[in-house]
């Protein structure tokens, strides 16, 4: 599903979209075949379920769609490469090793710079699949409190299975069961107090 | 609870501790029964023992909330089972204090007996009606809470104003004994005071049946006015 809001099915032979997405506050459908799916992709960045840093520097990984925008100027790249990896919370750990390979990195590291990388460009939603299902309970963590750090910036859509984790980082939740929305509604209302007796069998822990 | 988690396990902690819930509430009644009947017989040996077995409250008390911070911590529960788990904190805190008042009573008795009140007339009768009427209620939010019962909790909350008449009553009552004969004036403020504790049972029984609806409907209806109630419950 996430993969919709990005236009990412475009790349996967024999898919095709039904209805409409209008992102706000323009209201321009992004499934529409008249916009450029790259054009939606600056506007909507995505972080994978495992860290998928290029094989360049921390800088570079960074820097990239800023230079694919077309911008040159080094001081401007050197302030924005800053500004996402403060906003990513990598600063004060890769400042020093800018130029280093990001697969040095560690995996909650590589993680965080996949969320700058996708700062860096200043979308307006940032899509989170299963962002945190390859890492340990602390790099969890550090993401988790990054997703509530930068939400109040940029929009975030996150993907889990990891309920607690969906309880914990947002705001509204969605409950999915085979490709069918079942219940939507504020965070604090799904867990405690859900209105479909589906919804409350899943989070409880009562499989059918 | 009536379908079935995946962890067996679970569903068989939840049906414990709501079992062991069942246990320190017939206690508690229990206890305040013993200790107006030791009132109104003046037995000493029966409010001793009411005050020897205030300490088995306490550990139920004790014992529960330790199962519940492990449940929880341990299964992060959610939606009905947290609220069921919320409940349930909620309603030993209650009980805990159903327990110290049929203590207090059973202190009170021995105070009576102590200070030679013993044979004098006093309106235990209607004491013991309004000890009835409290644990009457109490035994019907216990029973809502066993089968979740929404209506009988309804029921409870309904009915805590005729406990509330019924100590308006006893207190008119005493008030005149004092005025009659000043020298039944220290013992009848004792009595007021065990009348107080019945009306606060029945409190309790109200509190502990706002429990069971929160946990099925998951609406709060504490300081609800009794009209009101059906309205917020449907």
């Amino acid at each position: 599903m996430l993969r919709c809001f990005n236009r990412m099915h475009d790349l996967y032979p024999g898919h095709r979209y039904d209805g409409a997405i209008n992102l706000m506050p323009d209201g321009v459908d992004i499934l529409h075949k008249d916009v450029d799916p790259i054009e939606v992709r600056m506007r909507i960045s995505m972080v994978f379920q495992k860290p998928n840093p290029f094989p360049k520097s921390i800088f570079e990984n960074v820097a990239y769609g800023l230079k694919v925008r077309g911008e040159k100027n080094r001081s401007v790249l050197d302030d924005k490469v800053e500004a996402a990896l403060k906003g990513a919370a990598l600063w004060n750990e890769a400042k020093d090793r800018l130029n280093e390979l990001a697969v040095n990195l560690s995996g909650g590291q590589q993680q965080r710079l996949c969320i700058a990388r996708a700062l860096a460009t200043e979308p307006e939603i940032i899509l989170f699949d299963e962002p945190t299902s390859a890492l340990d309970p602390i790099a969890t963590g550090s993401i988790e409190e990054l997703i509530g750090e930068i939400k109040h910036k940029v929009s975030v859509l996150i993907v889990t299975h990891n309920m607690q984790q969906a309880a914990r980082v947002s705001d509204y939740t969605a409950y999915m069961y085979l490709g069918e929305m079942m219940e939507y509604g504020e965070t604090n209302d799904i867990f405690m107090k859900p209105k479909r007796k589906e919804t409350e069998d899943y989070i409880t822990g009562r499989f059918g | 609870m009536s379908d079935k988690h995946l962890s067996t396990q679970f569903d068989a902690e939840l049906s414990s501790i709501s079992t062991r819930v069942l246990e320190m509430g017939g206690l508690v009644e229990q206890q305040v029964a013993a200790a107006v009947d030791a009132l109104a017989t003046f037995s000493e040996a029966q409010a001793t023992q009411v005050i020897r077995n205030e300490e088995r409250v306490n550990q139920l008390e004790i014992e529960i909330d330790r199962d519940l911070s492990n449940i929880i911590a341990r299964r992060q529960p959610t939606a009905r089972d947290l609220r069921l788990l919320i409940g349930v904190s909620k309603t030993i805190g209650n009980l805990e204090r159903v327990g110290d008042e049929a203590a207090r009573i059973a202190r009170t008795t021995h105070r009576l007996i102590a200070s030679g009140t013993h044979g004098r007339h006093f309106p235990t009768t209607a004491m013991v009606v309004e000890a009835n009427m409290a644990n009457a209620s109490l035994r019907r939010s216990l029973d809502a809470f066993a089968r979740l019962d929404v209506n009988l909790a309804m029921q409870v909350i309904r009915s805590d104003n005729e406990i509330d008449a019924e100590f308006d009553g006893l207190l008119r009552k005493l008030v005149t004994y004092m005025m009659e004969d000043p020298r039944t004036i220290s013992a009848s403020i004792d009595l007021v005071f065990v009348a107080k504790a019945l009306e606060r049972v029945g409190d309790h029984a109200k509190n502990l049946a706002e429990q069971v609806i929160y946990i099925v409907k998951g609406t709060d209806v504490r300081h609800t006015p009794p009209d009101g109630l059906e309205s917020a419950v449907s």
